[in-house]
């Protein structure tokens, strides 16, 4: 191992709205840094080569993949992870209609797949399902078969389209 | 007391009916946990050194620098497992001749796969494991290799085990009726040459184990991402030389299985050794490539078969000859000839035909091992069936749906032996086939096909019948040896505040197993679902039993559930009728309130109840039983499997120009038995219908003749995704099996089972204007552009 990548770097950044300081290995990945540092559990590793989306979080409005971003990068960040969308509730529709329509089995991909999804709720016109299903196409559930996920995607954008109207 | 299925009306009638899953919540919160999210004071991790080469000797192994690397404590070799750890045999004796070497931990002085463990490496981290591991110098001499299965047999092919004299693993010959008389006279014979290629499950969370062993209590904990705690259990005792009841194996939240996760897997063995060696917690979490490598594969087949019929398209005979290879080793315990032995079983499986012959051989290579995978052998046999229909009813100009109709058991036939000798209680394919035909209005999707062939456009519909084996008894493993439970048990106990436990030996790696069997004891004790607690996943606490594969969880684990809640249903009222000064007969459990059977005019609440049994036993008469605790355990024993059947349908378009197949619509009647919760039930079929799209169209794991692995990366391997899947359509027949109260059959691997055969035969039928037939899947846009002629090299 080479010293440069043994380095240390100190970071400063905001997760899940509370500030945290630490200092990384400069090849920390940020799936690693939550999970091992922080323990926040809820983003996993699955396939670690930004494949399958079950690491993603998001990162300064993006969702972003946690196994292909460095942690030393994401000096003052912020950073949502499934945990923090959960406590402010901001994911609640989502995850409400998730849980109604059982678009989760194993629930190992879930938390990649709603911070994807929930990317989704702010786009306008509505997209229909083909756009749902192009858009979440980077999130392998391999226990699912999607069609609930969609289903409760979808029923989601129209509750919120509703709410915008009311 | 029996329960009122047909009245939907009936008090507490939670069976039949779409409640939540109590854990959905926490997985969508992220408050998930998994093996790879719990942390234990001092714990370390192991990573593995692992064969570069499919078949080599190993002739020396250096790991001076790696035990110098820093946060790196201690390097095994696989001599130093097999001082503490006995080797094991995947063998079983009702499968006749079947022979497998003895198998270790880490390979000894041979390594016959690539990716077979060799070294173990234990560090601070697992990153720090894995640099020590890349600092272990291992010599090789490399040997012949073993890979392709139709030349395995040869004279001049090495043997990959000397000792066994040939590199057969198992063969099965299979004879009924006068097969070779069928085909001599025979209105027509069809045959074909099917490929299905080897899979791999693809589990998004590895495999994972974390074992920690308290020398001082000596005891050993494992929290393992497995189906089937209590064989672990066993299999950690038996081979680590421990009491059984000393090993206490948890199963939390585990994510995705598939069948992967239902076997013993050499590295996850040494992960325990190395603890037990320790006395400290030791991690191990596969990364993918190890995932791909060493994760079971299976489906692994090449077959010639043919198909016999008359003028009228009745099936007079299948001739079928199976080849398979299962790579090194045959899988401890459950045996990786059980994939072959189910085509055997399977094929022709809907159909009232007379002759019979198929046989199966199976046979080393240097490859990974294969094993039992969602829906074992199903898809295979029901490609080689359905695909031989077809091709039969193309040959003779009859529609695809009239030619089964013609052979399918009439659905008054039961109880029936098939000429593979499976024996069915109850199925209902005609019935099934009616509902297809009216869900997807098949003559609507013929004329839309008609016409879109009059655009150059080239659709396809393909229908596939299959049966599906479910609830298996002792027939499976027990009798040939295996310590794997048929049985499962289940205890219901109610605490003083009237709410519900059940701890079940079935286990949840997202089926819904614990939705499912809190609504059967919510019914079974008369409370609401919300006022049962499941606990599964925990030797230490459940029922011994065999956890959940082979689509048993519901079948078997939610009868034990109904048992024993109906059980403690009936001791609570034992203890109410004194209370009340009623006759028993008189009173029953509605929503958590002893009342009036008559009038359902309450009389107690169970929290009441609770409050006397519990804290007030002074004020009951001396002898009245009061036992608000029941064990009930449950196994089949009429028939050894209660097989399920159904029918799928594809929909699809094939691009001949670029040869890419788009997916339209799908659909699947199946028909399970009793239905628990229909939302969870359609849910599985529809996973499963995915999984066995991706083995049509996409799923396929390649090796070059030297036995390395080509694609063990997600970007390589290719799985469905959300944007090439289509909608999926579900219906039901319910034909409970009369074997238990509930009626329940399994439903998970329905959909894995049929869907591949639905997308050949729709495939074939969309091309068979241009002359052109697939059979060799998946069915890449190469492999269709070849059969069109438009690639020949
Ligand atoms: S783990 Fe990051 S994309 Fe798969
Ligand atoms: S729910 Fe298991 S992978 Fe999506």
């Amino acid at each position: 191992m080479s010293d440069s990548f043994r380095a240390k770097v100190d970071i400063a950044l905001t997760v899940n709205g509370e500030p945290v300081e630490a200092r990384v290995p400069a090849g920390r990945h940020l799936i690693d840094f939550l999970r091992l540092d922080l323990g926040l559990t809820g983003a996993h590793a699955s396939c670690e080569h930004g494949v399958c989306g079950a690491c993603t979080v998001r990162v300064d409005g993006d969702a972003v993949r946690g196994c292909l971003t460095l942690a030393a990068q994401l000096d003052g960040s912020e950073v949502w992870t499934v945990e923090g969308l959960s406590d402010t509730a901001e994911i609640r529709v989502l995850q409400d209609a998730f849980v109604a329509r059982n678009a989760l089995q194993c629930g190992f991909c879930t938390p990649g797949m709603l911070v994807a999804a929930q990317e989704l709720l702010h786009r306008r016109p509505i997209p229909d399902r083909a756009a749902i299903r192009e858009h979440l196409s980077g999130n392998y559930c391999r226990c699912t078969g999607y069609e609930a996920i969609v289903d409760a995607v979808e029923d989601t954008l129209r509750k919120c389209a509703d709410e915008d109207m009311a | 007391m029996t329960l009122n299925f047909g009245n939907p009306n009936r008090p507490n009638s939670y069976i039949g009916k779409t409640v939540p899953r109590p854990n959905a919540p926490k997985l969508v919160e992220g408050r998930g946990r998994y093996v790879d999210d719990i942390t234990l004071p001092r714990m370390v991790h192991v990573a593995f050194v692992r064969s570069p080469f499919a078949h080599a000797r190993i002739t020396g192994i250096d790991t001076t620098e790696a035990e110098a690397a820093r946060g790196v404590l201690r390097v095994f070799t696989g001599a130093d497992l097999a001082a503490v750890c006995t080797p094991w045999v995947g063998v079983l004796a009702h499968l006749k001749g079947l022979k497998s070497p003895p198998e270790h931990p880490m390979a000894v002085d041979r390594a016959c796969w690539v990716g077979e463990p060799v070294v173990a490496v234990v560090a601070t981290s697992r990153a720090a494991a894995e640099d020590g591991a890349a600092l272990v110098d291992v010599d090789y001499d490399p040997l012949p290799v073993v890979t392709d299965m139709m030349t395995a047999l040869d004279k001049d092919t090495p043997v990959l085990h000397p000792e066994m004299g040939d590199n057969l693993a198992f063969r099965r010959q299979h004879e009924e009726g006068d097969t070779d008389k069928a085909f001599a006279t025979a209105h027509k014979v069809v045959s074909a040459r099917f490929t299905t290629a080897r899979h791999t499950g693809v589990t998004l969370e590895p495999r994972s184990i974390l074992v920690d062993w308290n020398p001082a209590d000596g005891q050993m904990t494992a929290y393992h991402a497995t189906q089937a705690p209590h064989m672990i259990q066993t299999v950690l005792a038996k081979h680590l030389d421990l009491p059984e009841g000393r090993v206490r194996v948890i199963c939390g939240d585990v994510g995705g299985s598939y069948g992967i996760k239902v076997h013993v897997y050499p590295d996850e063995v040494a992960t325990a050794a190395i603890a037990k060696v320790m006395g400290r917690p030791v991690k191990f979490i596969a990364d993918r490539l190890e995932s791909f490598t060493t994760d079971i594969h299976a489906r692994d087949h090449q077959i010639e078969a043919k198909i016999a019929v008359d003028e009228t398209g009745k099936i007079l005979g299948f001739d079928v000859d199976d080849w398979t290879a299962i790579g090194a080793y045959s899988v401890y315990p459950r045996t990786s000839a059980m994939e072959g032995n189910q085509v055997v079983n399977l094929c022709g499986g809907p159909y009232d035909f007379a002759n019979y012959r198929a046989s199966t051989t199976v046979v080393f290579q240097n490859k990974t091992p294969t094993c039992q995978y969602r829906a074992v052998g199903h898809p295979i046999a029901v490609a080689i069936t359905e695909g031989l229909v077809d091709m039969a009813a193309a040959e003779l100009g009859i529609d695809p749906v009239e030619i089964r109709r013609r052979n399918m058991y009439a659905d008054d036939a039961y109880p029936v032996t098939s000429p593979a000798k499976m024996r069915f209680e109850g199925l209902s394919h005609h019935a099934s086939m009616d509902k297809l035909l009216s869900l997807m209005d098949y003559d609507a999707l013929r004329v839309d096909q008609a016409e879109a062939r009059k655009r150059g456009v080239h659709r396809g519909i393909g229908i596939a019948s299959f049966i599906e084996l479910t609830n298996p008894s002792p027939f499976m493993y027990g009798i040939g040896g295996a310590r794997i439970s048929a049985q499962d048990g289940c205890t219901v106990r109610m605490d003083p505040d009237g709410s519900i436990v059940a701890l079940s030996g079935v286990t949840e790696q997202g089926q819904g197993t614990e939705a499912m069997l809190s609504q059967i004891v919510a019914e079974g004790v008369g409370v609401s679902p919300s006022k049962v607690r499941i606990i599964t996943g925990d030797t230490q606490v459940t029922p011994y039993g065999g956890g959940t594969w082979a689509s048993r969880g519901a079948g078997i684990g939610g009868e034990a559930a109904l048992r024993s809640a109906m059980a403690l249903r009936d001791s609570i009222l034992d203890v109410a009728a004194a209370m009340l000064q009623s006759d028993k007969s008189k009173l029953d459990i509605r929503d958590g309130e002893v009342v009036d059977a008559d009038t359902g005019a309450s009389r107690m609440p169970l929290e009441e109840l609770g409050r006397i049994v519990y804290f007030r036993g002074d004020t009951l008469p001396k002898d009245l039983p009061r036992e608000l605790v029941q064990t009930r355990h449950y196994i089949t024993s009429e028939y050894p499997f209660a097989f399920t059947n159904g029918v799928q349908a594809s929909y699809l378009e094939v691009d001949t120009d670029t040869g890419i197949v788009t997916l339209l619509k799908h659909w699947c009647v199946e028909d399970c038995g009793r239905i628990i919760n229909p939302q969870l039930v359609d849910e599985q079929i529809r996973g499963g219908i995915v999984q066995g799209l991706g083995g049509a169209l996409f799923e396929e794991i390649h090796y070059d003749a030297e036995g390395q692995l080509l694609n063990g990366s997600m970007a390589d391997y290719l799985v469905p995704m959300a944007a090439e899947m289509p909608d999926m359509i579900i219906g039901h027949v319910e034909t409970p099996t009369k074997e238990s109260t509930l009626g329940a059959k399994g439903a998970g691997e329905a959909g894995t089972a049929g869907a591949p055969a639905a997308v050949m035969n729709a495939i074939n039928d969309a091309l068979r204007p241009l002359g052109a037939q697939v059979t060799h899947m998946p069915f890449t846009p190469e492999r269709i552009l070849r059969a069109l002629g438009t690639i020949d090299d």
